[in-house]
């Protein structure tokens, strides 16, 4: 058994808190190590090629790298030392980076920590085997949650990539909240004028297999192979007779009596109802929720929707479906809601109709919405109108992040004001303007220009919006009081209320802010740390138009490499039972969350599914004879490391 | 740094920290800088679950102060439920260790998030304080032959 060790300085990072020299000199000692080195940067060529080298010349068989987390190049010097014919599982990873150099300001303490450490290691290092990693074929179709921009853009560049494209969506149509929106900053395009035509695109494309008005219920599997569950609601209505007439809808008993979520309640639709006009698909759905016949079981004297459907599309009788998908990799693309200002008082939202949400004002600006694009509130043209920032982020005690999108749309928002109302007065309360993507600051200077008057607050101080009569009064710390007609909320963007649930789900993890978290903060930010799920747009953190879809064309690279590589390689870490000592009690079968162990009737004893089985441990943990072992973390790897991790202070106590 | 400090004892605590959550929560710790004693000296474990209660056992006798155990939250085990079993494991452990005179609070389970990197520092804070409290580990101990 040949050893090599070799030292990270990474620079100052780990060499400004621990004395890298004395854990060379000390790993020197420690047993079957014929080599110890110090390197600037291990991950850099040099380092590699030294590791490379020492390999050849000292016919090292096991390789330690004490640098930083395994998280971060583990993966790099698996691939080292295999280039040079040692195992990958031989390679064993010391963190003196995250988790001592970073952490501790002593440097006595923090030197005899990584001494320790990779005494551990060495240890460890000692009891390591080769293990040799599983190939398995790809199902070369990926799913794509999410019908809004981020979606979309996904969803097209895999399916032109040539790949199979499964899109779920769970409302009845594509477009997500990008098709509320009225104009984009700062060029101030139409939105759905730059929308409409992807979404038909996606309808269109014979790579692209659309599922809307369906949700993902349940994820199986791993990269690669995913079994998906989707539950497919029922509409009441069959889509391949339905030709989007819209003659049900006008017939409805409830006509413009439903609040209408697109127009954000705004305005009021049928029971059977599309979201908006140029949805995709096209088809009438019919809101459980609210349709008298699925909630009483009839309606009226007749059902004036079947009465007025000429092609007989409507079916009471639909039923939920749920649909198995395989598929090879998961693009995730759920988006954001927005926060409800209805929960901070002083914002007075909910209490007077003049105060307004900035995605309420995209509805009443545009020309499809509820007032056909003419800027009132109460049939009233507003003459003076404020704009708050910061609603709901930027908060230490709520949402700390920067929603990132609220400045610029808010400056987009008073341009359309001072062009619906050429003579309104127009206020922006702001703390600082964030104005950082390309032509934003541009976009800014023009609104300033343009008579909208900007007034700063800091984040903390007072401010009260008093309902008024058939105004309100703005009260602002620092500021004359303003009797406004018009108050536009700049609501930040929240997660989704089911981000939880979903993660669970699709076992990925969510950031402290909720959002999805990426598997690395700069360099894999469209990677989640499950092997073939990937996150774009607004359900990994707020961000723009252009920033979702550049982020979502990433994610869609990043979904078709395993497809277009046709294998992936699975994790050596696996189970194994030892069938000596398997006496089949069984204690295991029920602890394995994926099914991997199954009872061999015949012989009596356990047998191990080493694809299915994710390689936790649980059953290892539990087996009362100790016949299951955990390749990689095998009870004899674990018992090494923890001495040897102790070894050199059990000295110290008397 | 005076005579008194050096001599003062230093538990030496061993961490089991599942890879998912909690090593990735003592990642984050690192990332953002946050200082916190350099007495847990961290085993990764790909899951809570596989932490047989053998290497608590292990560990104190092999003369560890005190072990800490990171899982993810209740319901947020990247392999479904193998935090579940650990809890279950390490309370019944504990309840042997006091029968056998080992004082339980040596051994801690906890739960950090990749997000939470300050909750890891403060609980290791907080162990090493308590073991500091509860003094060197005795009762028990073993060399091993490999």
């Amino acid at each position: 058994m040949n050893i090599g060790v070799y030292v990270c300085e990474c620079g100052i990072n780990i060499a400004a808190t621990v004395d890298v020299g004395k854990v060379v000199e000390e790993a020197k000692s420690l047993p079957n190590v014929v080599i110890s080195r110090l390197n600037k940067y291990t991950c850099s060529d040099p380092g590699q090629e030294s590791i490379k080298k020492d390999i050849i010349d000292f016919n090292l068989d096991r390789v330690v790298v004490a640098s930083c987390s395994p998280r971060m190049h583990e993966s790099t010097f698996r691939s080292v030392v295999e280039e040079t014919g040692v195992n990958p599982y031989c390679f064993e990873m010391v963190n003196i980076r995250e988790h001592v150099s970073w952490v501790h300001s002593n440097k006595e303490k923090a030197t005899l920590k990584a001494i320790d450490l990779v005494a551990g290691a060495v240890a460890r290092a000692a009891f390591l085997e080769p293990l040799e990693r599983k190939e398995v074929d790809v199902i070369p179709k990926t799913l794509v949650v999410g019908g809004g921009i981020a979606g979309i853009q996904s969803a097209l560049e895999i399916a032109n990539n040539g790949f199979q494209v499964y899109l779920v969506e769970s409302s009845p149509s594509l477009g997500g909240r990008m098709a509320q929106l009225d104009k984009t900053f700062p060029t101030l395009d139409c939105s759905a004028c730059i929308l409409t035509p992807k979404m038909v695109d996606v309808a269109r494309h014979p790579k692209i297999e659309l599922l809307t008005y369906s949700e993902v219920e349940e994820v199986g599997g791993y990269i690669g192979n995913f079994n998906v569950k989707v539950k497919k609601k029922p509409r009441y209505v069959d889509i391949e007779k339905c030709v989007g007439c819209g003659l049900c809808a006008e017939a409805c008993r409830l006509k413009g009596k439903v609040l209408n979520e697109f127009d954000e309640n705004l305005s009021k639709r049928s029971a059977i109802y599309v979201p908006f006009p140029q949805a995709v698909p096209l088809k009438y759905t019919i809101d459980p929720e609210r349709c008298n016949m699925l909630k009483f079981g009839k309606c009226g004297s007749e059902l004036l929707c079947v009465a007025a459907c000429e092609r007989d599309a409507i079916d009471f009788n639909q039923e939920e479906e749920i649909i198995e998908l395989d598929v090879g990799t998961i693009v995730v693309a759920t988006g954001f809601d927005s926060f409800d200002p209805s929960t901070e008082k002083k914002y007075g939202y909910g209490e007077s109709p003049n105060v307004i949400t900035g995605m309420e004002f995209e509805r009443i600006a545009n020309a499809a919405g509820p007032t056909e694009g003419h800027l009132e509130i109460n049939g009233k043209e507003p003459k003076k109108i404020v704009f708050i920032q910061c609603v709901g982020s930027r908060d230490k005690d709520g949402n700390e992040y920067c929603s990132r999108v609220c400045c610029m749309y808010t400056a987009k928002q008073a341009h359309m004001v001072r062009d619906k109302i050429p003579d309104s007065e127009i206020f922006v309360y702001y703390t600082d303007i964030r104005a950082f993507g390309k032509g934003f600051e541009e976009f800014y200077n023009r609104v300033q220009n343009e008579n909208v008057i900007y007034l700063r607050r800091e984040l903390n101080d007072f401010i009260q919006i008093v309902h008024n009569g058939s105004a309100v009064m703005v009260k602002a710390e620092g500021h004359p009081d303003i009797a406004a007609d018009l108050v536009v909320l700049a609501t930040g963007l929240v997660p989704r209320a089911d981000s939880k649930d979903f993660a669970k789900t699709l076992n990925i993890s969510q950031s402290a802010d909720g959002f999805f978290l990426e598997a690395h903060p700069k360099l894999r930010p469209l990677d989640t740390f499950t092997d073939g799920i990937f996150i774009a747009g607004c359900c990994q953190s707020p961000k723009d138009i252009p920033d979702a879809v550049a982020q979502a064309s990433g994610a869609a690279v990043k979904a078709t490499i395993p497809l277009a590589q046709g294998k992936v390689v699975i994790e050596a870490i696996s189970a194994v039972i030892n069938e000596d000592l398997c006496s089949g009690c069984r204690i295991c079968e029920k602890l394995c969350a994926f099914s991997a162990l199954e009872f061999d009737s015949e012989n009596k004893i356990m047998k191990v599914n080493d694809v299915v089985c994710k390689g936790c441990g649980s059953c290892a943990a539990a087996c009362p004879t100790g016949a299951i072992s955990m390749n990689h973390f095998s009870n004899k790897q674990v018992i090494a490391q923890i001495g040897g991790i102790l070894e050199k202070r059990r000295s110290l106590i008397v | 740094m005076t005579v008194e400090t050096i001599q003062e004892f230093e538990p030496n605590i061993i961490g089991f920290l599942c890879n998912w959550c909690s090593y990735a929560g003592a990642d984050l710790a690192g990332t953002s800088r946050m200082q916190y004693p350099p007495n847990v000296k961290i085993i990764r474990v790909m899951c809570s679950g596989r932490i047989n209660p053998m290497f608590v056992v292990n560990a104190l006798q092999q003369g560890a102060d005190g072990v800490l155990i990171g899982g993810c939250h209740p319901g947020d085990c990247h392999y479904q439920h193998g935090n579940y079993f650990t809890r279950r494991r390490i309370t019944i452990l504990k309840n042997l260790l006091e029968f056998l005179g080992i004082e339980p609070e040596r051994v801690r389970m906890t739960w950090v998030s990749a997000a939470e990197g300050r909750k890891f520092a403060e609980v290791v804070e907080e162990i090493t304080e308590d073991i500091r409290k509860i003094g060197p580990m005795k009762q028990i101990r073993r060399v091993n032959e490999w």
